[in-house]
């Protein structure tokens, strides 16, 4: 008992001292979970306002596959971008592999069903009647589809966010694709299994308590979006 | 410069349900026109398919300037609007909802705001300009509809039930912006299930029966 409140007292002291090992580690977790997500979004809410808004053949079917890949195991996805980017993987000359670009490019993977899918569910869920009522004032087809998105604001947002959360507590992927190199891929979540295995409870700890502040913090602006766009109608 | 609208044997089916069964007339630039008829009777499509956001089975619609039936682009359907029974506004403020017509035309900044501040004077709606459209009461819900369809200087103008879940005083505010928009040389064309009310506002009486159009 007493060990425990020992190290997390130490831990305690490395975060309010903004110990600079913790802050790197900490940024690059941020910066490659971002960045992931900026990539899947970009990418992602166009396809999914196509399946929203357009009738293209095999809607019904793409729609279920994103939705299926939202639950995509991410060890699974850190396998399958590890044999791409291993040295004898089709894309072993990029040299990527172990590199923070090998880990932006798996937590894209895995964001980007969960981008897909949600962005979707918020476009089809707007009222029929806002397209309807933008037809009435005189919209072209391309206005009428960001009158309807800009409708599904609330809801997209949401999406993405809950893909961030998803990504920065994700551990399977990242470790496989960036190798936890001390100083260049370590991550919150690889650095506390690895310190953690080590023994070195403090940093783990430390670690610890700022994803969980992080993970509050976006669950508290996940539920500001979602009382933005839940006005009565 | 005013429009006039002719239609000719318009039918409609919803799941091989026939709603519409030849319809047929012609609404005369700045006349008003209200349509009545039982639930159900096709009111609301027959709005929908004259202001050409859906398409009849069969038919014509068409719209007529200085003799010339025009073509049905962009162009045309900017010059014309309906407002929805419930009419659907978006999550976003009074202002923003009044303002998109006119955004989406690209007019500029500053003319936006003189026309919004104007137009909602005139539905008496000011007061309401930064609060929160899906926040509004049914009345002033209707009011916000009326405003976003007038602000771009309609030409026809369709109303569809605009006072149907609406108390006396919106009933009020409502049925006198209907006169101005005529003596602005504004078609209008309503719904409305208050007889009243349409030998009050309108200067000819229509019935939707049995999928027909007639005089009433
Ligand atoms: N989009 C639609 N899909 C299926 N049925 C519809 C649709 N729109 C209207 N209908 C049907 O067409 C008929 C006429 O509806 P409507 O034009 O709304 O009547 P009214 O406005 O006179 O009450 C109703 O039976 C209604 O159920
Ligand atoms: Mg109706």
């Amino acid at each position: 008992m007493e060990f425990l409140l020992i190290s997390f007292s130490k831990a305690v002291s490395l975060v309010l001292g903004f110990d600079r090992e913790l802050l790197h580690i900490s940024l690059l977790s941020l910066k490659v979970s971002g960045l992931a997500l900026i990539i899947a979004t970009a990418t992602g809410l166009p396809v999914a306002a196509l399946l929203g808004l357009k009738k293209i053949p095999f809607r019904g079917l793409l729609v279920s596959i994103f939705n299926t890949l939202m639950g995509l195991p991410p060890v699974v996805v850190g396998l399958f971008v590890y044999l791409l980017l291993s040295r004898s993987g089709p894309l072993g000359f990029l040299g990527l592999l172990y590199t923070p670009s090998a880990m932006i490019t798996a937590q894209t993977i895995l964001s980007f069903p969960i981008i897909v899918s949600l962005c979707h569910a918020a476009i089809v869920g707007v009222d029929p009647v806002i397209r309807q009522a933008s037809l009435t004032l005189g919209a072209t087809e391309a206005q009428v589809a960001a009158a309807i998105i800009r409708e599904a604001r609330y809801g997209i947002m949401s999406g993405i966010i809950a893909g961030f959360g998803r990504v920065m507590a994700e551990i399977g992927a990242i470790l496989i694709v960036g190798g936890n190199i001390a100083g260049y891929t370590r991550v919150m979540t690889t650095t506390i299994a690895l310190e953690t295995d080590k023994g070195n409870f403090e940093l783990a700890l430390a670690l610890g308590i700022i994803l969980l502040g992080l993970s509050l913090i976006i669950n508290a602006v996940l539920h500001l979006v979602q009382k933005k766009g839940t006005i009565k109608r | 410069m005013s429009l006039s609208l002719k239609i000719e044997n318009v039918w409609k089916s919803y799941n091989r349900e026939p709603v519409l069964k030849g319809c047929t007339y012609s609404f005369d630039k700045g006349g008003i026109y209200a349509l009545m008829g039982q639930n159900g009777s096709g009111k609301s499509t027959l709005l929908r398919i004259c202001s050409m956001i859906e398409k009849p089975d069969k038919g014509i619609v068409s719209y007529i300037s200085a003799g010339n039936v025009l073509e049905q682009d962009i162009s045309l359907k900017r010059k014309i609007t309906l407002v929805l029974p419930t009419v659907g506004v978006f999550n976003d403020s009074v202002y923003r909802n009044v303002a998109y017509g006119l955004k989406i035309r690209g007019i500029p900044y500053k003319e936006i705001r003189e026309r919004v501040c104007n137009i909602l004077e005139l539905v008496k709606l000011t007061h309401k300009k930064d609060q929160h459209a899906l926040t509004l009461s049914s009345g002033e819900t209707q009011r916000v509809g009326i405003a976003r369809a007038l602000i771009i200087k309609p030409e026809m103008l369709f109303l569809d039930e605009p006072t149907a879940s609406v108390d006396t005083a919106n009933t009020k505010i409502i049925e006198d912006v209907i006169p101005e928009m005529k003596s602005r040389g504004i078609t209008i064309i309503l719904t409305t299930h208050d007889q009243l009310q349409a030998k009050r506002l309108a200067d000819q009486l229509l019935i939707v029966k049995d999928g027909k159009l007639i005089n009433g």
